[in-house]
């Protein structure tokens, strides 16, 4: 079905009640930030509803044009086609891979996303995390609490991190972020990338297996894309070694999960500080004994700071959609 | 001294009271080379000990000094000489080396992953998850930017500069307070810590532990800091007051800590088990493979320049 002709209100009469915002799942944002929406749009709970989502959707949506989602709440194929009226996907994500771009590409919808509003934070954490697993900082902490301290005494010793070759898979904004903080602490980094960066000082490689085998940590910061999905295999983790370590901040589905967990099991990689998993919220339980890896609840872009930043941007893409201005921070569709 | 000794480990003489956490991995090269007196091995009393077998010792590895009256040289495995008694060394003329800045980099690393843990809630994120709450609940605690924060390092030596490097890095905005002001950086000076502690966010302790800094962080400084004020100590732990820290932390005047050491380790404050804002290592900031090696090294050099005569390498400027 083709979309329906604009037919958007002047901006100065556009009443809230009329500037539908669909929202399949709440976006975290909304935890701290929900009023700044429903103050400005009408916000279409379907999670709010007694109806299945589909229902709910034939029964509510069917003139919606803006749809506002997260990686919780996927928008499908069979989503879109249940919204003749779309023409817009905000995610409050940086990445798109929950979002059926090339279904987005047919029906000639615009995805925004948020920009880079997470990348510094999650810079920070992916840094945080690889300190953390190398020179074994919550482990110590579980040392300290659990009592063994006082009565044991020993502790086993960390990897100086200067020095080690550090691998970033992707150079984008939070790539770049993090070259440059492991920089500052000696690391010498290299990446791999899907075209080379002329202007960036740094190695690059030209595919993951080659980066792996010389480097000491990989940091993955890339997409979840076909290409990139299950990028990280047995290969790859027997290429990094024994006492290689991988930090995901990324998408879980990079990494096959399986072959990881064998691979930290087995003692065939050195240890992995995770943000990310194949299926959250659940963490592989084999995980839960190991002492040389880090997990995180998919929170590294979680910062009082940048849930503003966030909310400002979903927000500022909603107003320039409603009143007909570019958008802020339009995601280029390839498909 | 006669040139011939170094040849000769038995003539070598190095007295060590209690095994360095160095000795672990490196007792050996240390063995190889030097007639190594252990006195913890010994079923004599340490006085008694050092009056049978320790009488011609110039060398002792870390402290214990009244009762080697030949002694010449105090070899530590660490950087901090807190537990040397310095005033004595220089009434007899004995002179200390540490290791030099072998740790910094190490210390520094840790220093800004306490930070970072800290602020980001890392340990604490883990703890959810390992606990099987991430399953169950849907809570968003938010952490704290790093970026814009403005950090006070207490001490700009080794370790400080390199944590400031580091946080700068990280678009932390970065001041110190330093016994003189330091002409040659480009971060902000304070002439004492309570005006740092109310123009930061965070402080980061770097200094050395002396009759002037003992306690130097107390309530008044915490209070300044504010309530979401957040400390991390590499240092030594009496910097602190610690009994003034834990009540802080325990009626929310402070955002969080991270502490890698306590006045009275290896006992750290239970009290604070039960905070999810607070980040616990056992005294570790230190203590990498690659450190240890190093520490090995420097520490074998300047015993083997001492038995060569000639100038060791890193001599303490001692100002008692």
């Amino acid at each position: 079905m083709d979309p329906k002709p604009q037919d958007h209100q002047s901006p100065s009469s556009t009443p809230s009640e009329l500037r539908q915002v669909l929202v399949l799942r709440p976006p975290p944002v909304f935890a701290v930030h929900e009023q700044d929406f429903s103050s400005k749009f009408h916000i279409l709970k379907a999670y709010d509803s007694p109806l299945p989502t589909h229902d709910f959707l034939q029964a509510h949506a069917q003139s919606v044009k803006a749809v506002l989602c997260s990686g919780i709440g996927p928008i499908t194929a069979e989503v879109i086609h249940n919204l003749p009226a779309l023409e817009l996907v905000v995610t409050a994500s940086t990445g798109v891979n929950h979002i059926d771009m090339a279904e987005c590409r047919r029906r000639g919808i615009t995805v925004t996303n948020t920009g880079d509003v997470f990348s510094d934070d999650v810079a920070d954490a992916a840094v945080g995390l690889l300190i953390d697993v190398m020179r074994r900082i919550t482990s110590g902490d579980r040392f300290v609490r659990s009592g063994r301290w006082a009565t044991s005494g020993e502790y086993t010793l960390g990897s100086k991190l200067a020095c080690k070759r550090v691998g970033i898979v992707g150079l984008g904004n939070i790539g770049s972020r993090v070259a440059t903080r492991l920089k500052a602490m000696g690391c010498l980094v290299s990446y791999t990338s899907r075209q080379e960066k002329h202007t960036t000082p740094f190695t690059f490689y030209p595919n993951i297996l080659q980066l792996a085998f010389n480097s000491d940590a990989l940091v993955i910061c890339c997409a979840l894309t076909n290409e990139t999905r299950h990028i990280i295999n047995n290969k790859v983790m027997m290429a990094l070694g024994k006492k290689g370590i991988i930090v995901n901040i990324a998408r879980g589905a990079i990494i096959n999960e399986v072959e990881l967990v064998k691979c930290l099991v087995e003692g065939e990689i050195g240890g992995a500080g995770l943000d990310v998993f194949e299926n959250e919220p659940n963490v592989p339980k084999e995980l839960f004994e190991l002492d040389n890896v880090v997990l995180l609840p998919h929170r590294t872009a979680f910062t009082q700071e940048s849930f503003y930043n966030a909310a400002q941007i979903l927000i500022g893409n909603l107003e320039a959609f409603f009143t007909n201005k570019p958008l802020l921070t339009l995601v280029a569709n390839e498909f | 001294m006669d040139p011939q000794d170094h040849q000769q480990p038995e003539l070598r003489q190095v007295l060590v009271l209690q095994p360095p956490f160095v000795f672990n991995i490196h007792e050996h090269l240390f063995a190889d080379r030097f007639h190594v007196l252990k006195a913890y091995d010994s079923p004599l009393p340490t006085r008694d000990f050092l009056q049978a077998n320790a009488q011609s010792v110039k060398v002792v590895l870390c402290s214990g000094i009244r009762d080697l009256p030949a002694l010449k040289l105090v070899v530590t495995d660490a950087t901090g000489v807190n537990h040397i008694d310095m005033a004595e060394c220089v009434r007899r003329g004995i002179k200390v080396t540490n290791v030099g800045d072998v740790y910094s980099d190490d210390v520094a690393d840790a220093a800004v992953g306490l930070l970072i843990d800290v602020m980001r809630r890392i340990t604490s994120g883990e703890r959810f998850v390992r606990d099987g709450c991430w399953t169950t609940s849907r809570e968003y605690p938010l952490g704290a930017k790093l970026g814009g924060k403005r950090v006070g390092i207490v001490g700009l030596g080794n370790i400080g500069s390199r944590v400031a490097t580091r946080l700068e890095a990280m678009g932390c905005i970065v001041s110190y307070t330093s016994r003189r002001k330091k002409q040659s950086t480009p971060f902000t000076f304070y002439p004492n810590i309570l005006q740092l502690a109310f123009d930061s966010d965070a402080l980061v302790l770097c200094c050395a532990l002396t009759n002037n800094t003992r306690h130097m962080i107390d309530n008044k400084v915490m209070k300044a800091l504010g309530k979401k004020g957040i400390i991390v100590n590499v240092a030594r732990g009496a910097l602190v007051d610690e009994v003034e820290l834990v009540k802080c932390l325990l009626e929310g005047e402070l955002g969080g800590v991270g502490l890698d050491v306590f006045e009275n380790e290896p006992n750290a404050p239970r009290e604070l088990f039960e905070l999810d804002n607070v980040v616990f290592l056992p005294h570790a900031a230190a203590f990498t493979n690659e450190s240890f090696y190093d520490v090995a090294q420097v520490m074998i050099a300047n015993l083997e320049v001492f038995f060569g005569n000639k100038p060791l390498l890193t001599l303490v400027n001692n100002k008692f």
